[in-house]
């Protein structure tokens, strides 16, 4: 596993921190025992409405994908970040590999513990695509949208 | 029909360089093919029985004249020869080396086709009514919706690897040829009584091992609302649906366990909060889209055509194919073509590359440059001049592709079956081209008027048995083909799942079986009756008791 981050548009190898963990049971049951806690994981079964509290004093909210094909945390990331304004990093965890690494990026994930072969390569998976159809978590500006200023500079 | 700005071709060229980038990781070994599956699926290649199959999107059914070109050239080029046209308005080859499939890709995004979402977990290409844009039924042409939602959901980035495949079809007629009912969402464009258009959105239909025909969610929805309701739906089921067991996995299941309420709820509620989140596309953004799909210069003609009466007059297999094969249209004097890929005893589907070129030149002569694929496994050609239908027909029969069958007992939908497919119980290729000889004679099938045969060879349903008026699906019992008969499925609007008719029947059987289902209805129906209005008036009984009388 190699820890990757992504800053302005490109990924890079990031020095593991140590990171005080906490799940989201625990530390809903007993916020005080983990003041000191800088993550917090959620489960991709986890619905964030119901969660109810702030999230913003973690640094880290580390997201799971337990097979790369279950993409529960996809949906997790877009709404911690557009509905409930969280800030700080959001971590990949689990089966994160180079080919769902750009979708990963869109939906508002800026960190990824890689689990696939050759780490320093995965950046080029987010240089793929130059433009993307609708909007998401990240500042890519929809097609739509480009048409719209492209027409109104014409 | 639209075309590419450069936007688009963009990303269908940095795909196809994606792909190959991948491909190319997978001959060297870095990728595993439990590792490369994922991504050959989101491009189409599926590993079957003998070989890879690629499947070539065909957005809501609609080619031109260069891209049928294109797609008969890549069966020379590429394949052996032929393609197969789906129930899901796509092509697919059956025989291509995975190290040329870059290349194919290639070949067809220089005419603006791909094969992106046509297999995976991920929202397929989008599915039509093939008379879109032609026929007078439809409120307006269901195509730009359609159009948008290939857009949005291209490369979703939050939509890629949902619990299971997901399927739209949108339909603006009253007659539903897009079988809306049996997909994971069907969307039907209509007028409400204040004279607004928008969507009944229906969810959770679809067919496979737990077949159900769709629940309304919203009756009516602004048309300017499409994108973010859709989005709604679909990140409820990303979150919601089930992961632990992919037969349980489609929405349909999700649906029928919250109950059509509450999942329309849950989505409401979703919806509530995305809906004026700049999902939705702006006005000017439809109205580019819309502006492609704006109505051909059609020429003034009269509705009737002396030409035509003549020729039909004295040819009467040419009137015969002009009672079956062609629909109204809704400018005076021009013909919808159904043309049938359904020959007596052929392969349901299968066309090859010479065919494919010639419908090509027709349609560029005489349909306006367009074609469209159907999910029953038929090509249109949308807007033919009456006066032109006999050459039109002359050509089609030079080219074996003028077989009067249209909606009837040989037009039969099959899936590939064990011919082909890894999953299969039976073979479903060779049932259909049995049951087509058995009743070859055109007159007599022209008697008996619409009945949809319908085979899948097993229970992923895949030739949608359980909306044929029979349905036929292969199983397997101690490891020999059987085939279990359903009576009474629709998938127009009259929507319906068939029943079992009884125990399973072996391949000899199940062409008598047809033959005398055929037969009670022969001597049952009344007045104007289709065989599956007899069926429901009658029921069951009489037809199992002939089933299995003597069997
Ligand atoms: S119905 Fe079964 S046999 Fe037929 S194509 Fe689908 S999966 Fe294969």
């Amino acid at each position: 596993m190699k820890l990757l981050k992504l800053s302005r548009g490109r990924l890079l190898p990031a020095l593991e921190e140590p990171l005080a963990e906490v799940s989201l049971d625990a530390w809903r049951d007993n916020p005080q025992e983990h003041a000191e806690a800088t993550a917090l994981t959620i489960s991709n079964d986890t619905s964030l409405a119901d969660v109810k509290c702030d999230l913003h004093g973690f640094s880290v909210i580390i997201l799971d994908f337990p097979a790369f094909k279950d993409g529960r945390a996809y949906s997790q990331a877009r709404l911690l970040r557009e509905r409930y304004g969280y800030t700080g990093e959001i971590r990949a965890r689990g089966d994160v590999l180079r080919d769902q690494i750009f979708f990963m990026a869109r939906c508002g994930f800026n960190g990824f513990e890689f689990s696939g072969p050759n780490a320093d390569e995965a950046s080029a998976a987010l240089e793929e695509f130059s433009f993307a159809y609708q909007p998401a978590a990240d500042d890519a500006s929809p097609i739509w949208r480009k048409r719209l200023d492209r027409a109104a500079a014409a | 029909m639209y075309r590419y700005d450069e936007f688009d071709a963009t990303m269908v060229a940095e795909r196809v360089a994606q792909f190959r980038g991948q491909v190319a990781r997978r001959l060297s070994g870095e990728l595993t093919e439990d590792q490369f599956k994922p991504l050959r699926l989101m491009n189409g290649l599926y590993l079957q029985l003998h070989a890879y199959m690629l499947r070539v999107a065909v957005p809501y059914g609609t080619m031109s004249s260069k891209q049928m070109r294109r797609l008969g050239e890549v069966a020379r080029k590429y394949d052996r020869g032929y393609g197969h046209f789906t129930t899901r308005q796509n092509i697919q080859y059956n025989w291509p080396a995975l190290v040329d499939v870059p290349d194919i890709l290639d070949d067809l995004a220089d005419v603006e086709m791909h094969a992106i979402q046509t297999s995976g977990n991920c929202i397929r290409n989008v599915t039509s009514d093939q008379y879109a844009g032609a026929t007078a039924e439809e409120i307006e042409d269901p195509r730009p919706y359609c159009e948008m939602i290939r857009q949005w959901s291209t490369f979703h980035p939050e939509f890629s690897f949902l619990p299971r495949k997901f399927k739209i079809a949108v339909t603006a007629a009253e007659h539903d040829r897009a079988a809306v009912k049996v997909h994971d969402i069907g969307l039907r464009l209509y007028r409400n009584d204040e004279g607004e258009t928008g969507f009944e959105v229906i969810v959770g239909g679809g067919l496979g091992r737990t077949p159900y025909v769709g629940h309304t969610i919203r009756k009516f929805l602004p048309k300017k609302y499409l994108l973010s309701y859709l989005e709604a739906i679909l990140r409820v089921y990303n979150l919601e649906g089930r992961r632990d067991n992919m037969y349980k996995a489609r929405i349909k299941i999700l649906v029928n366990s919250e109950g059509a309420e509450k999942f329309a709820e849950m989505v409401e509620d979703e919806w509530a909060q995305i809906k004026d989140k700049d999902i939705d596309l702006p006005r000017e953004e439809i109205a580019r889209i819309n502006d492609y799909f704006a109505a051909p210069a059609f020429e003034k003609l009269s509705e009737e055509s002396a030409a035509l009466e003549e020729k039909k007059a004295a040819d009467k297999d040419f009137a015969r194919w002009v009672r079956a094969n062609t629909a109204a249209h809704k400018a005076p004097g021009y013909a919808i073509v159904n043309i049938s890929l359904k020959p007596i005893g052929g392969i349901p589907g299968d066309i090859s590359d010479v065919q494919m070129e010639a419908v090509a030149d027709i349609a560029e002569k005489y349909s306006l440059d367009e074609i469209r694929a159907t999910h029953e496994q038929n090509l249109v050609l949308p807007h033919v001049k009456k006066e032109d239908l006999y050459t039109v027909y002359s050509a089609l029969k030079d080219a074996d592709l003028a077989t009067a069958n249209i909606g009837m007992v040989s037009d039969i939908i099959a899936c590939p079956g064990l011919d082909y497919c890894s999953l299969a119980n039976a073979r479903s290729i060779p049932i259909a081209q049995r049951i087509s000889e058995r009743f070859a004679d055109l007159d007599s099938q022209e008697e008996l008027g619409e009945i949809k045969i319908k085979i899948s060879g097993c229970i992923n349903a895949c030739g949608h048995h359980h909306v044929g008026h029979i349905g036929i699906l292969g199983v397997d019992k101690k490891g020999e083909e059987f085939y279990q008969v359903t009576l009474g499925g629709s998938g127009a609007e009259d929507a319906a799942l068939g029943e079992i008719a009884g125990r399973g029947l072996s391949s000899d059987q199940v062409v008598d079986a047809v033959e005398k289902l055929v037969g009670v209805y022969r001597e049952r129906r009344q007045d104007n009756e289709r065989f599956l209005d007899t069926y429901r008036r009658l029921g069951a009984e009489p037809f199992k008791e002939a089933l299995y009388e003597a069997a």
